[in-house]
């Protein structure tokens, strides 16, 4: 099968899973066998593609031309090849995940719900495949509009109040900026494709540079950047399986990945810093990592402390690309995959122990280690991954992130990365201290009983803490797919 | 037969309408009205392809020649405006029926069909004829038709709508019969072409400047461009649905057609745009229309009247896109032009549908509409994508060479209100969007989807929308042609 026909079955399959989902509708093992099925197979057609990247391929197919010039178009790159393999791969481990918490939970419209899931995926696999802003831009909107029905599922006031928000945001600035911005570069150069490089150099320059660097920045609202990252705390109402794949990875990733796009292929990388006028990037993304660090300390909730390091997080990618070093911009494209599972792995293991002891608030956790070991334990893996501790992949992408910076010049960035992480301690590893080593509150002398999760949430939760583990060790393979895209 | 098109697509609806008096009550006026739109349809179909083929086509009426006689023109640009025009009519008839037989009582129904045959003869005449008298005769045939058509209404308020649309009316035709008076008397005639070659000297006289003023605000309250919008909210809103569909589709449309031929062929864009500084004047009139309409429509709760001042606003994107005077925005004019009545008339229908079950277009009714007529809420969800200019719909197209157009011209404060606009409609369509997913349907509310001859039409407009917000070779070909041809000074 040729690479072109494998893109548009890659997006494809998601799309017949919806339609098989849909018709599905009222018996819940065919239609989770669908999803699961699906899932799989998106996977795999997915990892036909990986060798053909990693040899320096870049198989790409044109769709249909909607203005002369403006064509819907799929090319795959690294930074594609990476995001679509989180994505489809993390899809099949959500997908077992949410088999056990929907039931355990009784959630009702399951049928929408994971209907709308795969619309999501659809999403963020046309994102990654993008082959020029127009159609990135298109997918874009897809992953903000099928996830809006995933944020408001429980249709309580409470979330259709978040779910306006969320739309609101990521509708507007898209919309009100992105659009702007894309227009403007059609205007200024006379095409929209991403080329390594950039586009735009000999087109513009002066303070427009920088101009048109902060609509896409804050058009881009998916990255969370603040003051634009309302939206992700307000989407943490979504059931947790929403929170673990979508908001920790595809629709918070797609926006980082878009920044990484726009950074690269249409400004590039040299023109950008030759032109100086996207420092501000650096700062603004900066003070996010530290200021939503802090933010996240101050959250009792621990699906909010997690919303908020996950900003805080999203700015690491964005401190990556704005620093503009070849070392940084990998490192920060690394950070995507490394970010991706350990994140999950926390949301994973905050699902586990609401479903299990019903407890969202982390105070109440106490002792939860005590009844819930193995979730904990996870717990512990992941959040190691995320403060950057080896043997966990987060080790690496930050390692090459501080090495940017001091290729950049910037040193300042480095005491950054390194207070953020004793920030990240300082947020996640109490709640393991004290779920291991207090007591239940209420509870006494004698050995508490084990209460685990449901076995398929278990079965996930460790699938993705071993994934933050193997990264560790196979990071090498990453780097070397990414390293064409720092231009190194 | 077949040199006679252009007369008979004009006679033809015209001396139907009386035959469909004499048929009377029963299905036949029925059958007769839908056979003659369809009629209708084939021959701009084929008025179409012999303009493609073989350049503009005058008819002598009568064969007295031009300037004395009355001459029938058909150019790129009034082909594509008659084809949309014939084409949504006979998308309304096959929709029609149920509608009609649920909202007009059957007493009435032949009387509608006549109308609205009246409604279609004018409406098309405003937009073959090369005559300027003739436009203000054909406004008139059409204008009158559809204040009937309103008042046939199923709440009482459509009676003094129609009254309130005919005193505007009346006005705006008024105004236009005073500027084409006024400059039959500077040049001796009334033909559009030859108007347009002797009007260009005669340019620094204060007759011909005052000409220009009556007919641009009388058209612009046939438009309904803001601030002479006020007749139009009600109007659509009490309308019968099947009404509403048509002359939201149609009947502003043609006015932003005539509005087009005075501005550019008529008068010239040196006249319009130099001597008489239309430009800041439209852009002002067009943006406040678009924030204006948007934001109004936001807090109405019946959603026809919603969708009515959204047409307040999306008739502000047309006349922005003329005000630019540049072939980029006068296309994205032109385009919207096309693109919204196919938008429009989907989500009348849609609405049109809802009505059939409900009884009510209100927002309450439509609390849980979504389970309960799956397709006709997908159609308006579609519709309203189009409305708010996502890619790959017809909405996108035109809002990208608007868009293009404020760019390449320098003023990117005009970019900003489009999209604020677009960001307003967000806001609108989603209530919608809200209430019917995520709200509980009410005890008792009545169960299943429209008939199929209603969804079917109404299906087939959101396919055109999403075929034309993908393939935009005709529709954007033409409209960049067609705004060429009147920018290069002729038509």
């Amino acid at each position: 099968m040729s690479f072109e026909s494998l893109i548009l079955l890659a997006l494809a399959i998601p799309l017949v899973g919806t339609v098989l989902i849909l018709m599905s509708e009222g018996r819940p093992n065919q239609r989770e066998a669908v999803t699961l099925t699906t899932a799989v197979s998106l996977f795999v057609v997915v990892l036909q593609l990986l060798p053909e990247v990693y040899a320096g391929g870049r198989p790409g197919i044109t769709l249909f031309e909607i203005l002369p010039g403006l064509e819907v178009r799929f090319e795959i790159e690294p930074l594609g090849m990476m995001f679509a393999c989180i994505a489809s791969g993390l899809w099949i481990i959500n997908s077992i995940y949410s088999i056990g918490y929907m039931r355990s939970h009784h959630e009702k419209k399951q049928t929408r719900f994971y209907a709308c899931f795969a619309i999501a995926i659809f999403g963020a696999l046309g994102v990654a495949t993008a082959g020029n802003m127009l159609t990135l831009f298109i997918f874009y909107e897809i992953l903000t509009i099928s996830t809006y029905p995933l944020v408001t599922h429980s249709e309580t006031t409470e979330a259709k109040r978040s779910g306006r928000i969320y739309l609101g945001i990521l509708l507007g600035t898209s919309i009100g900026l992105q659009l702007v911005a894309i227009v403007w570069t059609w205007f200024a150069t006379g095409t929209l494709d991403f080329r390594e490089g950039g586009i735009l150099d000999g087109h513009l320059e002066g303070a427009l540079v920088g101009l048109l660097l902060l609509l896409y920045m804050y058009g881009i609202g998916k990255a969370a950047l603040m003051p634009m990252h309302r939206w992700l705390p307000e989407a943490m109402v979504a059931p947790t399986p929403v929170s673990a794949l979508l908001h920790a990875v595809a629709v918070v990733k797609a926006g980082v990945f878009t920044v990484l796009k726009v950074i690269i292929y249409i400004f590039g990388a040299d023109f950008l810093r030759e032109s100086g006028t996207g420092d501000w990037l650096m700062y603004i993304a900066g003070g996010t990592v530290l200021l939503a660090s802090f933010i996240a300390m101050t959250k009792n909730n621990l699906k909010a402390r997690l919303a908020y390091s996950t900003v805080s997080q999203l700015s690491y990618i964005v401190l990556g690309a704005a620093l503009l070093s070849p070392h940084s911009i990998v490192g920060g494209a690394m950070h995507i995959a490394m970010h991706a599972l350990g994140k999950i792995t926390l949301f994973f293991c905050a699902g586990a122990i609401y479903v299990a002891a019903g407890k969202t608030e982390i105070s109440d956790m106490k002792g939860i280690g005590r009844v819930m070991p193995v979730t904990l334990f996870a717990f512990m893996i992941g959040a190691l991954s995320v403060i950057g501790l080896p043997p966990m992949g987060g080790a690496w992408s930050k390692y090459y992130l501080a090495l940017g910076a001091v290729d950049a010049g910037e040193l300042v960035f480095v005491g950054v990365l390194m207070l953020s992480s004793l920030l990240n301690v300082a947020y996640l590893l109490p709640i393991v201290g004290r779920g291991f080593f207090c007591r239940p509150d209420g509870a006494g002398d004698e050995a508490v009983a084990i209460k685990e999760a449901p076995v398929f949430c278990l079965i996930a939760l460790c699938t993705t803490a071993m994934g933050c583990i193997a990264l560790f060790f196979f990071a090498d393979t990453l780097y070397t797919l990414l390293r064409p895209i720092g231009g190194g | 037969m077949m040199s006679h098109l252009p007369a008979l697509q004009v006679v033809v609806p015209l001396l139907s309408a009386p035959i469909c008096v004499l048929l009377g009550r029963g299905r036949f006026a029925y059958g007769f009205t839908l056979a003659i739109s369809w009629v209708a349809f084939v021959i701009s179909g084929l008025l179409l392809q012999a303009v493609v083929q073989g350049g503009a086509i005058s008819y002598q009426l009568g064969g007295w020649a031009p300037p004395w006689g009355i001459e029938l023109r058909v150019d790129l640009v009034n082909a594509y405006v008659l084809l949309i025009v014939s084409a949504i009519g006979a998308l309304v008839m096959t929709y029609a029926k149920p509608s009609v037989d649920r909202e007009i009582g059957a007493e009435q129904e032949y009387l509608f069909y006549t109308g609205y045959l009246l409604c279609l003869a004018g409406l098309l005449g405003v937009t073959i004829t090369g005559d300027a008298f003739n436009i203000f005769v054909f406004f008139e045939v059409s204008s009158l038709a559809s204040y009937m058509l309103i008042s046939l209404g199923p709440n009482r308020r459509a009676l003094t709508a129609s009254f309130n649309y005919l005193i505007f009316g009346t006005i705006g035709a008024t105004f236009f019969l005073i500027g084409v008076g006024l400059l039959y008397q500077m040049t001796g005639t009334l033909n559009i072409a030859d108007l347009a070659e002797r009007v260009a000297p005669l340019t620094g006289t204060r007759t011909v400047q005052a000409a220009f003023v009556f007919m641009v605000v009388g058209l612009a309250l046939k438009a309904a461009l803001f601030p002479l919008h006020a007749w139009l909210p009600n109007s659509y809103a009490y309308a019968p649905s099947v009404v509403t569909i048509f002359l939201a589709a149609t009947a502003t449309k043609v006015s932003i057609y005539v509005l087009i031929r005075t501005i550019f062929t008529i008068f010239g864009v040196e006249f319009s745009f130099g001597t008489m500084s239309l430009g800041p004047l439209l852009f002002i009139l067009a943006i406040a229309a678009m924030l204006l309409g948007s934001t109004v429509a936001i807090f109405q709760d019946d959603i026809k009247r919603m969708l009515a001042w959204s047409s307040v606003a999306q008739i502000g994107y047309m006349v922005l896109g003329l005000a630019f005077a540049t072939v980029n925005g006068v296309a994205g004019g032109i385009l919207h032009l096309f693109n919204h009545a196919l938008i429009k008339a989907a989500l009348f229908m849609a609405m049109g549908c809802v009505f059939y079950r409900m009884g009510s277009v209100r927002i309450e009714a439509m609390a849980g509409i979504g389970k309960r007529m799956p397709w006709t809420t997908a159609a308006f969800v579609a519709g309203g994508l189009a409305l708010i200019g996502v890619p790959l719909t017809t909405g996108f197209v035109s809002k990208w060479y608007l868009l293009l157009a404020s760019v390449e011209s320098g003023m990117w404060w005009i970019a900003v209100f489009i999209l604020i606009s677009s960001l307003l409609a967000i806001i609108y369509v989603w209530r919608v969007v809200e209430a019917a997913y995520f709200m509980p349907s009410p005890d008792g509310a009545p169960e299943g989807e429209a008939p199929l001859l209603m969804l079917i039409p109404t299906w087939v407009l959101i396919i055109a929308n999403v075929y034309f917000g993908m393939d935009t070779r005709v529709s954007v070909g033409v409209a960049v042609d067609a705004a060429k041809a009147l920018l290069g000074g002729g038509s």
